[in-house]
């Protein structure tokens, strides 16, 4: 059966290659596929079938263990049947779409795809032996028919009906899947044998209502399937689908889904409390909605369409009545109606394509055009009216014997009457429309031109030939099936059917005799009749009744409210401003913890204390963050309140340093420096003042937020620390980083052996956010490629005239004559910058600290295992060399500085570090497990390496790396924006001007296009 | 357990200058006060280490609990830097946002506006459409090519095309929000 099923989906994957190649006709290949699991299907009759005992085929392969899942397979009478029906209508349509579609339509290939892995989906649906996986086939048909639907997707109806379709039948599905797991659950086990084998045990043991529950939810999945009273809406509005989607999905298969879940629960479950009225209940109304309605329809494919939503009704009455005789006359009317049904859908088809309409009112005299397709119509017609020799009788004769018998069951009560009486009215409307939809499709009407018809290949009109030609074996000789459905209903063994055993429940035949199913028969037939010539009265009558409640406009009204609601919704809690939503945020995460506390009314915890006895000096530098803060908040001036956070950002530093984390101090300073330069740079091109701009009445609010924030946390922290019971973890890590890590430094140690993968994990969040800035500044790209200094423009001597009786211009001459040094230094910044931005003593000293600087950093870096230190603190010192020479040197000479670009210093930091955690796993041991390695070296004498530093080196790389792209996005970008804006104000001024003084002025900007 | 009253105050008092910043409209008032919250994080995170202590530098003769806690250390260094890259992140935003709009403001969204307005009448689910009863309306070599046009949408278009604009998978159309004409 897996093979089966994978097959379906194999061959529906490389479909749109076939129609690439073939076209058209690649239709006929896909036959191939359901055609031969046909075929193997037959085969397997004797293993289904053995003897007397039910047997079965069955495939398991655990998907899912924890889960319960499993890709559970069984086939037995009731699969088979289904299956049947699912494999043989299947091939036949994709026959049939061969010829029903043009060589030039676009998207056959995904068409012919969606519509075999639909058959596929099928029939892994009535196979599936387990809950879930029976779902996942169910939501697989859905997905599949949302797209089958939609195929004409230029057009609204399609879209709009494909999405009402999904919406309708995923609703259903969510339901069920509920009801599914609260099944499985109650039963201990998700496979559906065992849960029938169980079932009478759970509906009568203490989870009944449960399992009732349950089992209401499945059907509401079974209702919205198979298009049921209130949800028989869909149906109709699918008919937007191509004509052989219909015949396949709303005649033979997809709906048919929901009947055969019905059918699969019932002889477990038909018993439960709600069962019996819903299944009767919505089925009746259905059965008498759809007919009604089918009446009134003008165009034939919603004749059909209205014909089968009654059928689905009449189907799960029958089907879900849990009595043998009516399971039995349950899957014979199921087949049936796949016959039939399925072959009208074609006929409808051909017609459509033959005389380009469907409409009632256009079609005339067709029946002389195309006599076999009138005579394969009518046999079709003719069944579903239940004409005696036919498939249809022979199932609707059981049937009314079924519910014959259920007339005797309860004879204190008016429903069983009920019932049969509203059966026999459905037959009579089914009469009525069978003839409706034969004297509108073939009929010659009077006054009305004959339509033009062109012939029909033979070809095209096989499948619904042979589908007819099975309805008249089916009727004629009906032992077969039979005893194809025998081995189902005798799955019902105490059905509540006042004691009819299996041995007694009918058997299918054409002539059971003189029996009460014949007599409503007959009267069925002089009613329906009576319609049919009637017809001009009866549709005078139904233009008379009001028309009722509408399926289709409560959905539009609904999905329409929903849509205002959600629109109401948005609009009131996104209001576009980010102030609202943080205040709403914030004031939440106040409110709720600061209830609980005040809700629990716990004493605060002991061990509370202000002055730290081991460094009192805590205080002092307490104040002064506290005086740093609010200056921050009270600055105007931009880098004013820059630097006021760092102030706070410094005194952390020494809260650290007191507190006895060395490490931290030492990086929070560095960081806190290079953020200093980071802001000074990126936002040197910002007006200085800073605007209190959300002023006026939100002060307060925030003013309260914030404090209450504040004061929360003090709260939350105290509460928080004050329950903790357990010794704390790290007491366990000086031993750990020691022996285990072979550091001293255990914050270092933590960093890249204990905790290495929240480390791994940061840089490359490091990483991310220096491409970030990148990206935002360079815009194209990171900006990686390097160009060097010299071969650029850069700073251009212009030569342009300089005042010399000023002091100002003494000096700018005098700076000038140094810049044409023709010597070359490591910084160039001579060659680069302006000479007025220059500061020699900066460059003196830079040229004296840098090499020391990266010196110490590598120190850093190789002693941080040991000492404070480590690749954080290590790169950032880099970094900040780095930065010393960019604000001494210029861009030029930060590009200088690196011959590799800040991206391949990201990479391969992230590389070095991945592959210290790789390595150690191809050596055969752990991932990122540490190796002490001791040897001599020269030089050094004895040395001892511990692998973890290549970690370490590693983030080393990224933190150098994030620092240069730092450097290179907020400074030197920017100063070539700034260059750039600044070179064309130049020229517009000289264009506006046309002056040489403007030269003097702007002199310090390079004129006359550099680049 | 010992809980430090005044590294909690100042991360308290950290907390509500943050808070009060980041409910700013100015984007740097914004970071500030996100730099702000980070540090009074990580203050919060060096409370839990409990009294000061020792350098975690590994000394045989030592207790465990002589040291201030290593594990908070590690945790704050991660944060220290993360916010590093965070803060220059922003700092990117702020200069874009700068240079694209002038402005170094928290705009209100003005889609989010858009959203509220939003009428209920929407043609792909509301429109009315004309009862449909073959799949197989005119074929274009049906129809002749006489130059004709007709009103489709805001446009016009030949009568041989609109025809085919009707066919399963015409690609004379792009089916897009407004079902709009190529």
């Amino acid at each position: 059966m897996i093979t089966v099923l994978a097959l379906h989906f194999v061959v529906a994957a490389v479909a749109p290659v076939l129609f690439r190649r073939f076209g058209r006709s690649a239709f006929y290949g896909l036959a191939l596929v359901p055609a031969g699991a046909f075929i193997w299907l037959l085969f397997q009759h004797p293993a289904v079938y053995p003897g007397e005992q039910p047997g079965r085929l069955q495939e398991v392969i655990p998907w899912i263990p924890g889960l319960q899942l499993e890709l559970a397979f069984r086939m037995d009478a009731l699969a088979w049947v289904m299956s049947l029906l699912v494999l043989g209508v299947g091939a036949l349509v994709l026959v049939y779409c061969a010829r029903y579609f043009h060589k030039d339509d676009a998207d056959l290939g995904g068409f012919g795809a969606q519509l075999l892995a639909f058959a596929g989906a099928m029939f892994g649906l009535v196979t599936a032996d387990d809950l879930l996986l029976m779902f996942i086939f169910w939501e697989l048909t859905t997905v599949l028919s949302y797209l089958l639907i939609g195929y004409a997707r230029t057009r609204l109806s399609a879209r709009r009906s494909a999405l009402q379709a999904l919406i309708v039948t995923t609703a259903g599905g969510l339901a069920m899947l509920v009801g599914l797991i609260m099944l499985g659950f109650t039963a201990g086990t998700y496979r559906i044998s065992d849960i029938l084998e169980k079932a009478p045990a759970l509906v009568a043991g203490p989870a009944a209502g449960t399992v009732a529950a349950a089992v209401v939810l499945i059907l509401v999945g079974a209702i919205t399937k198979s298009a049921l009273v209130p949800f028989h809406f869909w149906l109709p509005g699918a008919m937007a689908a191509p004509t052989p989607v219909s015949a396949y999905l709303h005649a033979a298969a997809m709906v048919k889904a929901g009947i055969y879940i019905v059918a699969r629960l019932a002889p477990g479950f038909a018993e439960t409390a709600f069962w019996l009225p819903l299944v009767l209940g919505l089925g009746l109304a259905t059965m008498l909605v759809g007919g009604y309605r089918a009446l009134r329809q003008t165009d034939i494919k919603l004749i059909l369409a209205y014909g089968t939503v009654s059928q689905l009704g009449f189907l799960t009455m029958v089907v879900g009545l849990g009595t043998p005789d009516a399971a039995l006359a349950g899957l014979a009317m199921l087949l049936a109606h796949g016959l039939f049904k399925a072959t009208l859908f074609l006929v409808v088809g051909i017609i459509d394509h033959q005389a380009g309409t469907r409409d009632i009112a256009k079609l005339s005299g067709v029946f002389g055009s195309a006599r076999a397709l009138g005579i394969v119509a009518g046999i079709g017609a003719a069944s579903m009216a239940g004409m005696p020799l036919l498939a249809g009788f022979v199932a609707k004769e059981s049937v009314l014997e079924a519910f014959l018998h259920h007339l005797e069951s309860d004879p204190g009560t008016p429903w069983p009457l009920i019932v049969l009486a509203g059966i026999v009215l459905g037959s009579v409307l089914t009469f009525a429309y069978s003839a409706r939809f034969m004297w509108g499709a073939f009929a010659t009407k009077p006054g009305v031109e004959r339509t033009p018809f062109k012939p029909i290949t033979p070809s095209f009109l096989a499948a619904p030939a042979i589908l007819s030609a099975l309805t008249l074996v089916y009727g004629v000789w009906p032992v077969a099936v039979d005893a194809w459905i025998q081995p189902y209903a005798a799955l019902f063994t105490d059905g509540n059917d006042a004691g009819v055993s299996v041995a007694e429940a009918g058997h299918l035949a054409l002539w059971h005799g003189l029996t009460p199913a014949l007599g409503l028969t007959v009267l069925t037939f002089v009613l329906g009749g009576a319609m049919y010539f009637g017809r001009n009265w009866v549709s005078w009558m139904q233009e008379r009744v009001p028309g009722w409640v509408d399926g289709d406009r409560a959905y539009q009204l609904t999905i329409g409210a929903l849509d205002d609601v959600a629109v109401w919704v948005t609009g009131r809690t996104q209001r576009g401003s980010l102030y609202f939503y943080l205040a709403v945020i914030l004031s939440v995460a106040v409110a709720l913890p600061l209830s609980a506390m005040l809700l629990a009314g716990k004493p605060l915890p002991g061990g509370l204390y202000f002055i730290d006895p081991n460094s009192p000096l805590q205080l002092v530098i307490a104040v002064a963050i506290v005086i740093g803060a609010v200056a921050a908040v009270r600055a105007n001036k931009r880098f004013l309140a820059v630097l006021m956070v760092s102030v706070t950002g410094y005194g952390i530093a020494l809260m650290f340093a007191l507190q006895g984390a060395p490490d931290l101090a030492l990086t929070q300073m560095l960081v806190e420096t290079i953020i200093l330069v980071a802001f000074v740079l990126g936002m040197r091109s910002l007006p200085a003042e800073l605007r209190d701009r959300t002023g006026g009445k939100y002060r307060l609010v925030r003013v309260i937020i914030g404090v209450a924030f504040g004061v929360t946390m003090i709260f939350v922290a105290i509460y928080a620390m004050g329950a903790r019971v357990a010794a704390p973890v790290s007491l366990q890590f000086p031993e750990l980083a020691y022996d285990g890590g072979g550091g001293l430094n255990i914050v270092n140690v933590t960093l890249v052996d204990i905790r290495v993968w929240d480390t791994f994990g940061e840089i490359a969040v490091l990483a991310l956010a220096a491409t970030g800035v990148a990206s935002l500044i360079f815009i194209k790209g990171r900006g990686d490629r390097v160009r060097p200094a010299r071969s650029q423009g850069a700073w251009e001597h212009s030569g342009a005239a300089v005042d010399a009786s000023s002091r100002a211009g003494a000096a700018l001459g005098l700076s000038r004559k140094f810049a044409s040094a023709t010597r070359d230094a490591w910084i160039v910044a001579g060659h680069t910058l302006a000479p007025e931005r220059r500061s020699i003593i900066f460059e003196v000293v830079t040229r004296l600290l840098f090499h020391s600087m990266i010196v110490f950093s590598l120190y850093l870096l190789f002693a941080g295992h040991n000492l404070p230190g480590g690749g954080f603190a290590g790169g950032l010192v880099a970094g900040l060399a780095l930065t010393i020479r960019y604000l001494a040197g210029g861009r030029f000479e930060l590009r200088e500085a690196t011959p590799i670009s800040a991206g391949k210093l990201l990479g391969a930091g992230l590389a070095t570090a991945a592959a210290s955690g790789v390595v150690p796993l191809l050596l055969g041991a752990e991932v990122f497990q540490t190796a002490i390695l001791q040897f001599w070296l020269p030089v050094f004498g004895d040395v001892k390496f511990v692998t973890s530093t290549l970690f370490d080196i590693g983030v080393y790389t990224v933190v150098v790396g994030l620092v240069l792209d730092v450097l290179r996005s907020l400074g030197a970008e920017i100063d070539e924006n700034v260059e750039a804006n600044a070179r064309q104000d130049g020229r517009i001024m000289l264009d506006e001007t046309d002056s040489d003084e403007e030269l003097t002025v702007h002199a310090q900007t390079p004129t006359g296009g550099g680049s | 357990m010992s809980i430090n009253l005044t590294l909690l105050c100042v991360m308290g008092a950290l907390y509500a200058c943050g808070i009060y910043l980041l409910l700013e409209r100015s984007l740097t008032r914004v970071l500030l006060g996100l730099m702000m919250m980070a540090n009074a994080t990580n203050l919060l995170l060096l409370t839990t280490g409990g009294y000061a202590g020792l350098a975690p530098l590994y000394d045989k003769s030592r207790a465990a609990g002589d040291y201030n806690d290593p594990l908070p250390q590690a945790l704050i260094l991660t944060s220290i830097v993360i916010s590093f890259a965070v803060t220059s992140f922003m700092l990117g935003i702020i200069y874009r946002t700068w240079v694209l709009g002038r402005r170094d403001e928290i705009q209100i969204d003005l889609e989010d506006r858009k959203v509220a307005r939003t009428p209920s009448f929407d043609a792909e689910d509301d429109a009315e459409i004309p009862l449909e009863t073959s799949e197989f309306p005119l074929l274009p070599r049906d129809v002749p090519d006489n130059g004709e046009t007709i009103k489709a949408g805001s446009g016009r278009m030949a009568v041989r095309d609109a025809v085919l604009e009707e066919k399963p998978g015409s690609k004379n159309v792009t089916p897009g929000p407004d079902g709009g004409l190529k």
